[in-house]
C-alpha cells in the first residue's frame, strides 16, 4: 500500500554542489530500488536557517515528493540520519492529507454544478484520477 | 456518620444559577485583556473566507503572519482564526520550527 510522503531535509551549505546532486541521486535510487516512486524532487536552494544547526547558519533545501511504504521509508530516513551532509530532515505524511483535499474540492465542484454555472476543472494539483472519480460518485450521489 | 445520605437534594455542582465560565466575560472572540469594551468587531477566519485549503509548512510567510516577534503562536482570539484552522496551523507552525523556517526562540 504505497502512501505519499514529503521529505525535506537540509544539506549543509558548505559542501559542494556535485557531492550534494550525488547524495540526492543516492537518495532516489534508494527509493527506486525499494519499491517506492519518487515523485518530484525540488532544490529550494540556499536559505538562512532559523536558528543555527551544527554550527551553520545556512542551508541547502532539498524537497523529495515519494510513494513508498513505511519499511521503506524507515530505511530512508535512517541514511539520512547518518549521511554526514544531511544536517535535518522531516518526513510528512501527506496521502491523508492530499484524500482530504479532493474531497473537498469535489464537493465544491458539485456545488458549482448544481448552481448551474460550468464546473470550472480542477486544479492541477489534485491527483487526476480522483476527482473526475469523486465528482462522478458524488453527481450520482446527488441526483 | 450519621449525615451520609441525608442532604442528597440540592447539591449545586456548576449551579443553573451560576453563568458560565469564569465569571460572566462576554461571548465573541477578542475580547481584549484590559476589559474595555465588550465586543471588539468580529473577526472572521482568514482561511475560511479566503477558502485556503491546505495549510503547509512550506510557506513561511503564510505562517509568520500568525507568530509573533519572539516566535510565538499567537493565540486565535487575537487573529480570530477558527478552530480547525488553528489546530493546523499551530501543527505546520511546529512542523516549521522542527525544520529550522521558523525560530523556537526568537531575538533574545
Amino acid at each position: 500500500m504505497q502512501r505519499f510522503y514529503e521529505v525535506m531535509f537540509i544539506v549543509r551549505p558548505d559542501v559542494a554542489d556535485e557531492d550534494a546532486d550525488k547524495l540526492i541521486a543516492n537518495l532516489e535510487q534508494t527509493v527506486t530500488t525499494g519499491g517506492g516512486a519518487i515523485r518530484s524532487t525540488e532544490k529550494l536552494g540556499r536559505r538562512k536557517l532559523a536558528y543555527q544547526v551544527r554550527k551553520f547558519n545556512e542551508g541547502n533545501y532539498v524537497l523529495l515528493t515519494i510513494d513508498a511504504d513505511g519499511a521503506l521509508i524507515a530505511e530512508l530516513e535512517r541514511r539520512l540520519r547518518v549521511s554526514e551532509p544531511v544536517i535535518k530532515f522531516i518526513t510528512v505524511r501527506m496521502d491523508e492529507e492530499e484524500k482530504r483535499l479532493a474531497k473537498v474540492r469535489a464537493i465544491r465542484a458539485t456545488r458549482k454544478k448544481l448552481s448551474a454555472m460550468p464546473p470550472e476543472p480542477a486544479p492541477a494539483a489534485a491527483p487526476a484520477e480522483a476527482a473526475p472519480a469523486a465528482t462522478e460518485t458524488a453527481t450520482q450521489a446527488s441526483a | 456518620m450519621a449525615e451520609e445520605g441525608t442532604t442528597t437534594t440540592a447539591r449545586p455542582e456548576g449551579g443553573p444559577g451560576r453563568p458560565s465560565g469564569p465569571g460572566g466575560r462576554p461571548p465573541g472572540p477578542g475580547g481584549p485583556g484590559g476589559g474595555r469594551k465588550f465586543f471588539r468587531r468580529k473577526k472572521v477566519c482568514k482561511f475560511c473566507t479566503e477558502k485556503i485549503d491546505a495549510i503547509s509548512y512550506r510557506d513561511v510567510r503564510l505562517l509568520q503572519g500568525f507568530v509573533a516577534e519572539r516566535g510565538k503562536i499567537v493565540p486565535r482570539r487575537l487573529t480570530g482564526v477558527c478552530t480547525t484552522h488553528q489546530r493546523r496551523l499551530s501543527k505546520a507552525i511546529k512542523q516549521a520550527r522542527n525544520i529550522a523556517l521558523l525560530p523556537f526562540a526568537a531575538r533574545f
